[in-house]
């Protein structure tokens, strides 16, 4: 847009602050019945949430989510709803682990190979749902959400010791550890270690701007989201769309574990965290699809999740949070919607406004 | 055509008086006038866009209107929801059926509004009332049967058994023949006439005159929002009929000086396409247009001039038979790549397959030309490329806008579509299809739009004109051809033809 009004940007702005006001409201109320001072437990989750040690773990755990929402995102964009984030990072960050520490290669190159995997086993994976739905017209709701099973058992199958798996102690199975030199480079800090990996997630973001803003590609698949009728009239191979957007979608998918896989564990084990395939949908949905809006739905999505852990120590239950970042969503959502309902009609009356000064001159 | 009084003494079922409705972008209703007697058929005609649904829905809670007023049996009531209409005794019979499949038909009926007993369905009460419904009405349903298994018309008397189990003394029925064969549209006529011995009142909405002849008591004619006659059967014909609906005091299109030539631009050959249940809905089409030429394809509206269009656009899978554009043949070639060669579009619902809504006027113009210059440069989208030539379509085609960042939503349909011929044209193609070009938008812009087309035409593009307004179609076309049930029928010398013949070989009366 080259005239920004400022009024709409306004609104823009307005609608999420508004809206995380009034969770926080909300969540007040869940602080009182729960026999809590609504005041000093926020004060105390502000105080333990930016303390330096937590900033840093926060913005690490922030840049899973991130790629988590920006997987779902692109589905979004497109109209389809990629539940399957959850199966498609699991089952790429264990192939990912068991090609990268099986193949010999000297660090970098063997980095570069186990994202190459994991974004090309995501893609495959979510490609899956794809094709069902382009040739049997599967609903991608419905395959994605089984395909995430699939994946589960798959890797729980795969993960033994008489198959991929080592028994590292007597209940930990996990692959065989990635080589030290091929570990993700991270940034040492006085207070914590930051995950390298962040700036791998602002890439994918910038990335994930252009194309959509900037591309052929991304203006078909845009079209696509926002009139199906209209984009296939225009030339669009919806169907072929399709598939591309599910094959980006669970590429970046591919990469959700890797902030885990490279940085933190350098193996897949048992405990391998899962769920944050969902999570991302949350804040896809937060962030309204936008890459900036996806990176203050993450941090805000961790740093409440970090602070809950002070919660425990104060006696207040720790499920607040949860219940903060489910208002938070719906909250969001709602504003948004209100907003751009608004923004509409506001928008209409100008333009009859505006065309009727313009004929009044004319006339006179 | 005079205006006719109802024929009852008492309070008419339904009276709407002076219902207007605005809509951005589109014309609604404006002083719509319509009474409808107790026990009595009344037809509601119109061509799409004319405002019908929009009336519809208003009547059915489902809209509110901005003005006017509407009394049933006398009694002045406002429905703020389609519960409050059916409590005020009115049922809507959809076009698109809404029952499901798997459940029979008693479970269909009573889904909603389940008789109970003692916290149960009381499935042999529900089961007994319908019987009684069926039999009073004779619309013979069994309410056991599974709705998988029946017919379209079967399935249509298990619609209009929902709404009377509701009871519903007013039936809206939204364009109940649509879906009909013959024998079945006889059917449900009979049907309709047991329902008005029984005293029911029913609004029977259709834009197929010959049926609202043979069933209607009164026919009300709406026209660009409003209603402009309300007749009867027995003193209208037809042709006179369809006078009502398209008008002719409209400012008249003429398109001058012939500038016809022999070089073949689009040759259709044998053109032929099925509906997924294996209906032909195309069938054995012929035409060439020439350069410089426009075709008119006149029909009522359903018999096949959408399908024409799509199968052109490659937007529809054909049976048999060739397009050839210019020489190239275009079986096999997809959808963009025709654009590319140079089709232009100018669709039928502009907002559903011309516009993205949601997206700015220069997103808009992108749309549909995304391979082309100005608006991409290799894979990038070139912003300011598009910007600037959205700005000159703004400026030669006067589309009325603040601004090229707008959303398209905001304009009035009049400028959309002005928009859309300007985007269109400016890929200089070779075959433009115009459907229904002037369709939902003020006098104003329609003239503005008659011009863009002669000017298309002049420049020897070759023009495919689908349009249910007679006078424009006869003024604009160089060569007009019917189509009825998915076949050109009859060829017409639009120098030499009326409106009325014209609508006599659409209905397949003449000829």
């Amino acid at each position: 847009m080259r005239r920004v009004d400022p009024r709409a940007a306004g609104l823009a702005i307005g609608a999420p602050v508004l809206a995380v006001l009034f969770a926080a409201l909300l969540s007040s109320i869940a602080l009182v019945i729960s026999g809590s001072s609504p005041i000093e437990t926020f004060q105390s989750i502000v105080d333990y949430g930016t303390r330096p040690h937590n900033l840093i773990e926060i913005v690490n755990k922030s840049v899973t989510y991130y790629l988590s929402g920006l997987a779902v995102a692109i589905g979004f964009r497109m109209n389809l709803f990629n539940i399957g984030v959850d199966g498609q990072y699991r089952i790429a960050a264990f192939a990912a682990a068991v090609v990268g520490a099986a193949v010999p290669l000297p660090g970098v190159l063997r980095i570069v190979l186990v994202i190459l995997v994991a974004v090309v086993v995501g893609a495959l994976w979510a490609g899956l749902a794809a094709v069902l739905k382009v040739t049997r017209g599967v609903s991608e709701v419905i395959s994605t959400i089984m395909l995430n099973a699939i994946a589960g058992g798959l890797v729980f199958y795969f993960l033994s010791p008489e198959r991929l798996g080592v028994q590292a102690t007597s209940n930990q199975i996990r692959t065989e550890l990635l080589p030290a030199d091929s570990w993700f480079p991270n940034f040492a800090l006085s207070d914590g270690t930051l995950y390298g990996f962040v700036l791998v997630a602002i890439g994918c973001g910038a990335a994930y701007w252009v194309l959509l803003n900037r591309t052929r590609f991304g203006f078909d698949l845009r079209a696509t989201g926002l009139s199906e009728s209209a984009a296939v009239a225009s030339g669009v191979n919806v169907k072929r769309m399709v598939v591309a957007s599910m094959l980006l979608s669970g590429g970046v998918a591919g990469l959700v574990g890797l902030p885990v896989l490279l940085s933190d564990t350098h193996y897949y084990g048992q405990d391998f965290p899962l769920g944050y395939g969902f999570t991302g949908i949350a804040i896809a949905l937060l962030g309204r699809n936008h890459p900036v809006g996806i990176a203050f739905g993450a941090l805000l999505w961790s740093f409440l999740e970090r602070s809950s852990l002070i919660l425990d120590i104060q006696g207040v239950p720790k499920e607040i949070v949860t219940i903060m970042q489910g208002v938070t969503v719906l909250s969001v959502v709602i504003a948004y919607e209100l907003v751009r309902r608004f923004g509409l009609v506001r928008q209409q009356r100008r333009v009859a406004a505006e065309l009727s000064a313009q004929g009044a001159e004319a006339r006179a | 055509m005079t205006a006719t009084e109802p024929v009852a003494a008492t309070a008419p079922a339904v009276e709407l008086r002076g219902i207007t409705k605005r809509f951005p972008g589109v014309v609604a209703n404006k002083d719509v006038e319509i009474r409808v007697a107790r026990g009595s058929v009344h037809a509601i005609v119109g061509e799409n866009g004319a405002g019908k649904s929009t009336l519809m829905k208003i009547l059915f809670g489902l809209l509110r209107p901005d003005a006017g007023s509407i009394a049933i049996d006398g009694r002045e009531t406002t429905f703020h929801s389609p519960a409050d209409a059916i409590a005020a005794g009115i049922g809507m019979v959809h076009q698109h059926f809404m029952l499901a499949d798997n459940l029979t038909v008693c479970e269909n009926v009573i889904l909603g509004s389940e008789p109970t007993r003692r916290g149960q369905v009381d499935l042999r009460a529900a089961r007994a009332r319908i019987r009684q419904i069926s039999d009073s009405y004779g619309l013979d349903v069994d309410p056991d049967a599974l709705v998988e298994g029946l017919g379209v018309g079967a399935r249509q008397r298990v619609e209009i058994l929902k709404v009377l189990y509701r009871g519903a003394r007013i039936l809206i029925l939204d364009e109940p023949t649509a879906v009909l064969v013959p024998q079945e549209v006889d059917e449900l006529f009979g049907n309709l006439r047991d329902l008005r011995a029984e005293g029911l009142t029913v609004i029977f909405i259709s834009h197929k005159l010959d049926e609202v002849l043979a069933v209607a008591d009164e026919i009300t004619v709406i026209r660009r929002g409003t209603t402009v006659a309300t007749v009867q059967p027995s003193q209208v014909t037809s042709r006179q009929l369809a006078e009502l609906m398209v008008g002719s005091e409209l400012p008249s299109p003429r398109t001058g000086e012939s500038t016809v030539t022999t070089a073949d631009m689009l040759q259709v050959e044998g053109l032929t396409s099925t509906s997924p249940d294996g209906r032909p809905v195309l069938d054995d089409i012929s035409f060439v247009i020439h350069r410089g030429e426009i075709l008119g394809i006149a029909g009522v509206e359903g018999n096949g001039q959408a399908e024409l269009v799509e199968a052109v656009m490659g937007m529809r899978p054909v049976r048999g038979g060739r397009i050839v554009l210019d020489g190239v043949d275009l079986a096999g070639v997809s959808t963009r790549r025709r654009r590319e060669v140079g089709i232009g579009y100018i669709p039928e619902d502009r907002q559903r397959h011309g516009l993205l809504l949601a997206a700015s006027l220069w997103e808009n113009r992108v749309l549909g030309h995304q391979t082309e210059r100005p608006n991409v440069s290799g894979p990038w989208v070139d912003r300011r490329g598009a910007r600037a030539d959205t700005e000159r379509i703004v400026r030669e085609y006067d589309v009325r806008t603040p601004s090229i960042d707008v959303a398209a939503s905001a304009l009035s349909g009049g400028n959309q579509q002005k928009l859309i011929i300007g985007r269109e044209m400016s890929a200089r193609p070779k075959l433009l299809i115009a459907s229904h070009p002037t369709r939902g938008v003020d006098v104003g812009a329609q003239a503005a739009i008659w011009d863009h087309l002669r000017t298309a035409r002049a420049e020897g593009l070759a023009v495919l004109l689908i349009s249910a307004d007679l006078d424009e179609l006869i003024g604009l076309s160089d060569t007009l051809k019917v189509i009825l049930r998915g076949r050109l029928v009859a060829d017409a010398d639009p120098a030499t033809v009326t409106p009325e013949d014209l609508g006599s070989a659409m209905t397949g009366a003449l000829r």
